[in-house]
């Protein structure tokens, strides 16, 4: 039922070769107001990025911006809090997405079974995904982990877990839990649509044959899941790199700069140190990094959307 | 798995009964499984719902109340607030779902029924500006809405937030566009049909459903964003994720209000969710799962 396409279009209508320049402008003419909003919007804050990453521009003092060479980028590279920042975005949303991505195929192998209830307890498995990030912040901050009166406290008292105050002790590990419990419910998903298009008669063939449910899963279900998993984890990737809202929201980078990931520390950049241009140099060297993984990221994208074939 | 496979190992079970059993027990026993888990990670939204009927004083207590008796005040505190908030969410939400359609489409025809020539470039193009993190610009982005009188507009958000979902609905549209079928097509053209009643008069009913789990996606992202609302708004464009963080105060107890106010602005996105569920894959797949 559930595939993943090719996405090329029909043959019949592609090759543009002798057409008139009349039909190539009538081709290109619908595409150009998304194109040209795209690079207007998208591209222009990048480039003025690149234009203030060589400025002196604080916004707090009256003084005009004036160049300063590459100082500001000397900055980023000899700064400690930069590193450290980018160690942890990595840290988080790696960690973030594997548990996800484990615990997504955990429930959607327990999903694809038939049993009493399967669409209400899809229904409670996908909700976590569609609370609003800045609330799943603030009740788990609140409600969920509060030190005296949260209910995880109260759930772990017979574990012998006392009033433990998660946002100072583990902040990090907490951001991270709430970052998963978020994102479990998306690769859920994507594997649940993988196990669902796998073709029943092969499945059926591997138990007639004696196969266990274990090599079963091993052997054949999870070489068929590999571009559902790679999937899940590229679109994952690219979400949960910009985690903001459960860093400012439950610890505000902290305690100290416990789980201040790259987004929190170019928010802090603007909004305390009034620092535009040394925010723009890390804004371009984060870019920069971005451009290196996205390549490998859109190469994973063709592959997984089955074109990387020239020809067309 | 029935009798059929018995003969196999002949030793046991002579009758199919307590095997059927044994599955049958299996099969409940999975089935127990799926629902605690479905339960556990439903927990925090269940556990943020109940709160939001608490009175402030029942929400502050240990060990935490199940049992109490329900009172709506602090939704009506929510409600007496979050005017201007919601109003704003909705513009932004709306307007910048419209634009996104108005643009998305006639792109996605240009990549997939009448493809240019670079079809593949353009569509990489748009998803590689998924990839740049928008934090990196947030201060240069605020020097330019500063400038162009925009800082704090909910014009800014509108256009923000259709770039921001733009990519994610040509995919998707164009992954629909795909599906139909040439032969309307054909037969559209012998006709005479233009391109504009191709795309009005075949191709937009036969995709509307698509467009709508489309919008679907456009309005959660949307909805929930609140990076941009709280670098760029301050009062005049405030959205309902910064309601939410005013809703916790320096001091004194908070946690049933919070709550409330994390029910009603989290409630319209969840219905919408529950509703599109069958179309949520596709979308968060950007079309690439059916």
């Amino acid at each position: 039922m559930t595939v993943l396409e090719g996405v090329a279009p029909p043959e019949v209508e592609v090759r543009p070769r002798g057409v008139s320049r009349r039909d190539r402008w009538q081709r290109r003419l619908p595409l150009l107001p998304a194109l040209i909003y795209t690079i207007v919007v998208t591209q222009i804050p990048f480039v003025v990025t690149l234009w203030y990453s060589f400025q002196s521009y604080f916004w707090n003092t009256p003084a005009p911006a004036h160049f300063n060479g590459v100082s500001n980028y000397k900055t980023v590279f000899t700064n400690a809090a930069f590193r450290s920042a980018l160690v942890r975005s990595v840290g988080m949303t790696a960690t973030a997405v594997i548990v996800a991505m484990i615990l997504g195929v955990a429930f959607a192998v327990l999903l694809d079974r038939k049993f009493l209830g399967r669409g209400v307890v899809r229904t409670l498995i996908i909700t976590p995904f569609l609370v609003m990030p800045a609330a799943a912040a603030l009740v788990w901050a609140g409600p969920m982990l509060d030190p005296n009166f949260g209910l995880l406290n109260y759930l772990l008292e017979p574990f012998g877990v006392h009033h433990v105050a998660w946002l100072s002790t583990h902040a990090l590990g907490s951001v991270i839990v709430v970052m998963i419990w978020q994102w479990t419910p998306f690769m859920t998903l994507i594997i649940l649509a993988g196990l669902q298009s796998q073709p029943p008669d092969t499945l059926e063939a591997a138990k007639v044959d004696g196969a266990g449910a274990l090599a079963t899963f091993r052997e054949l279900t999870l070489p068929h899941l590999r571009p559902y998993i790679e999937l899940g984890v590229l679109l994952g990737s690219i979400y949960l790199v910009n985690v903001f809202d459960a860093v400012r929201l439950m610890t505000n980078g902290g305690p100290g700069t416990a789980t201040t990931n790259l987004p929190f520390y170019l928010f802090q950049q603007v909004n305390n140190a009034f620092d535009i241009g040394g925010a723009a140099a890390t804004g371009v060297v984060t870019v920069i990094l971005t451009i290196i993984v996205a390549t490998f990221a859109l190469r994973m994208f063709a592959r997984v959307f089955q074109f990387e074939e020239g020809g067309v | 798995m029935t009798a059929t496979a018995v003969p196999a190992r002949p030793v046991k079970d002579r009758e199919p009964g307590p095997q059927k059993l044994r599955e049958m027990s299996r099969q409940v026993g999975w089935g127990v499984l799926a629902w605690v888990v479905g339960i556990a990670f439903f927990l925090p939204v269940l556990w943020m719902v109940l709160t939001a009927f608490k009175p402030e004083s029942a929400a502050q207590t240990w060990p935490p109340r199940f049992a109490f008796s329900p009172t709506l005040a602090e939704f009506r505190l929510v409600f007496s607030g979050w005017g201007p908030f919601v109003t704003h969410s909705v513009i932004a939400t709306v307007g910048s779902t419209v634009l996104v359609l108005l643009l998305g489409v006639p792109a996605s025809y240009a990549l997939s029924v009448h493809p240019v020539k670079n079809w593949r470039d353009g569509l990489f193009f748009f998803i590689s500006t998924k990839m740049l993190p928008i934090v990196a610009a947030i201060g240069p982005l605020y020097v330019i809405a500063l400038k162009a009188h925009l800082l704090d507009s909910i014009w800014l958000l509108i256009i923000l937030y259709t770039a921001m979902n733009l990519p994610l609905a040509i995919w998707m549209i164009r992954s629909f566009m795909l599906e139909v079928p040439r032969e309307l097509l054909e037969a559209a053209r012998l006709d005479g049909a233009g391109r504009i009643r191709e795309i009005s008069g075949v191709i937009l009913p036969i995709i509307s459903p698509g467009l709508v789990s489309t919008a679907l996606i456009c309005v959660i992202f949307a909805w929930n964003e609140l990076f941009l609302a709280l670098n760029l708004t301050v009062t005049n464009a405030a959205t309902m994720p910064m309601f939410l963080i005013s809703s916790v105060p320096q001091e004194g107890l908070y946690l049933a209000h919070l709550s409330a106010a994390a029910t009603v602005a989290s409630i319209p996105v969840i219905l919408v969710g529950w509703i599109a569920q069958r179309s949520l894959v596709r979308g968060l797949s950007m079309g690439a799962i059916k």
